[in-house]
């Protein structure tokens, strides 16, 4: 598997705000990718600099083995970009703007490949209608329509199901996938945690311009995977203090996190011991919002690996 | 180079979809001034032998020519701009040059096109000579050329909307009224006809006339120096602006 996207010890600055802060990343070909982080952690700031919006005030990025300086015009042909704000070209039709799109990339006969985009993100009946006339998940469609014209084989989509309807957001996916399967590299930022668990064979985390986790999607489950047992009980001033210390009471409940599914009974047997009755219970496995809520309340990949060293996740906090 | 043709294509078919706004509308205006200028003017000033309205007429069409060509460029970056549509030229493989090229050659389309229709309708007016159509040509070229650049460099650089109108009623509407389309400078006080020569409009608009009576203010070489190193210099900073990524790519 080759190498689609290398980025090398990126920064860039924006007056006071160290917008990227020597992000190094490498994304295979043929990856399913996701970009997560906080409103402000740096992810679009990283896709403009990989789709040459912005230069880097020092690293590289190449695309397809292409630098997006020195060799931006390669580089741009290998690379389509969903923007994350829903912008439009007012003046035309959408098959206009898709042909318009074409020619940007030296193609001048693209119509048979339109057509299929259209067809596959229910755009065909809107092919003539002007821009100015679609709804916004419409618009977003040909945003989609527009970053496939010329085939790149890496795809980055900053954002893409923002205030889209479920509908659209399940018809993309499925196109998404499709192309992921037929070869392509994805990219995805995303808000919604369960869509990249669900969607992405492997994850980075930013925050404050610096990547502060990177793994398998299937890796950081299994690394951050605890059960979550939450107990509402009657009255807790018999609570054994073996059981208490264990869990902070709030609002009449306790959260208990757990190795696995065997220490339940034992925490259960003492509670009843004690006299507590409970009222309800609940259980849950970790999913990626925890890890993510986790990992940006400062507990970083490495302090997880080097657990002797307590001030690192102090610092990331 | 088949992304500039494409980037050309589009700018020609963006404002051709307005052709009532940004082609009908400046004729009009034309068509006014002249009505205007002629009936209170005609019977009461000659200019260099010439009729008054004779005299107004290839200047009302270099006005147009170039407040057309700024308009152009200028407008169709800044509404890309403020609406965000700007990032569809940024991410393809459009070399700056091929940019520049492409939103200079619509410009000069445009202006070139206000500038036919300008004439078209207001020839009937006073009787047309065309002693050197090839100093017309030459002169409509680098004026929509000039303009179209500086109307770049505006669009690049205005944030707003605001601030685009203020550079084209602050700088480019002075410099083009005050040219010398509706008089000769040498009916000007001598500190006026300095200042006029200070002014690379002046040479555009007394070159232009120069084509089609054969007189002019000035020699038609040094007007054509003068505009030929006057667009030189805006498309050499307007390129230097878009290899920076001034304000397009941060």
């Amino acid at each position: 598997m080759g190498v689609a996207v290398s980025i090398r010890r990126i920064s860039k600055r924006f007056g006071n705000v160290q917008a990227l802060d020597g992000v190094d990343l490498e994304i295979g070909e043929g990856e399913f990718f996701g970009l997560l982080g906080p409103n402000g952690a740096g992810k679009t700031t990283l896709i403009s600099c990989l789709a040459g919006l912005a230069r880097p005030d020092s690293g590289q990025v190449s695309v397809m083995g292409f630098d997006v300086q020195n060799r931006y015009r390669e580089a741009r042909r290998q690379l389509g970009v969903v923007p994350q704000e829903l912008v439009f070209d007012p003046f035309f039709t959408v098959r206009e703007t898709l042909r318009i799109q074409s020619g940007y990339f030296g193609l001048r006969r693209n119509d048979a490949w339109i057509d299929e985009i259209l067809e596959n993100l229910d755009l065909t009946a809107k092919a003539d209608t002007n821009m100015r006339r679609l709804s916004g998940g419409m618009k977003r469609r040909v945003l989609v329509a527009q970053a496939l014209v010329h085939r790149p084989p890496v795809i980055v989509l900053d954002e893409p199901t923002a205030g889209v309807d479920v509908e659209l957001r399940q018809g993309l996916w499925q196109f998404v996938q499709r192309l992921n399967g037929e070869g392509h590299t994805v990219i995805l930022t995303t808000h919604y945690i369960e869509e990249a668990e669900a969607l992405c064979g492997r994850i980075a985390m930013l925050k404050q311009g610096r990547v502060v986790a990177l793994d398998s999607t299937r890796h950081l489950l299994e690394r951050f995977s605890v059960y979550k047992l939450s107990l509402r009980i009657g009255s807790a001033d018999r609570l054994p203090d073996a059981v208490a210390r264990r869990a902070p009471l709030a609002n009449g409940t306790l959260d208990f996190q757990l190795r696995g599914p065997d220490e339940v009974e034992p925490l259960l047997a003492a509670i009843r011991e004690a006299g507590c009755p409970i009222e309800d219970m609940r259980m849950s496995t970790t999913d990626l919002e925890d890890v993510f809520i986790e990992i940006m309340n400062g507990r970083d990949m490495e302090s997880q690996e080097k657990p002797e060293n307590p001030e690192k996740s102090g610092e990331a906090r | 180079m088949s992304g500039f043709r494409t980037l050309l294509y589009k700018e020609v078919l963006r404002f051709w979809k307005v052709a009532f706004q940004t082609v009908a509308a400046p004729v009009l205006t034309a068509l006014l001034y002249l009505l205007i200028f002629a009936h209170v003017l005609e019977s009461r000033i000659e200019i260099n032998g010439l009729r008054y309205t004779a005299f107004l007429l290839p200047g009302l069409v270099m006005m147009s020519v170039l407040q057309n060509a700024f308009a152009n460029s200028s407008s169709s970056l800044i509404q890309a701009k403020v609406a965000g549509s700007i990032i569809f030229v940024l991410l393809p493989p459009i070399s700056y040059g091929e940019f520049f090229l492409a939103y200079a050659g619509a410009a000069v389309l445009r202006g070139v096109m206000v500038g036919l229709g300008v004439l078209a309708v207001t020839a009937w007016f006073a009787p047309l000579q065309f002693a050197a159509p090839w100093w017309i040509l030459a002169f409509a070229l680098l004026g929509g050329g000039i303009m179209g650049s500086l109307g770049m460099v505006a669009g690049i650089w205005a944030e707003k909307f605001d601030q685009l109108a203020a550079f084209q009623n602050f700088l480019i509407l002075p410099l083009t009224m005050l040219s010398g389309v509706f008089y000769s400078i040498h009916s000007l006080p001598p500190f006026w006809q300095k200042a006029s020569h200070m002014n690379p409009v002046f040479y555009l608009i007394d070159g232009f006339r120069y084509g089609f009576f054969g007189v002019s203010d000035v020699p038609p070489l040094m007007s054509l120096s003068v505009s030929a190193a006057s667009f030189l210099a805006v498309a050499i900073c307007t390129l230097t602006l878009l290899r920076k990524g001034y304000k397009l790519r941060y």
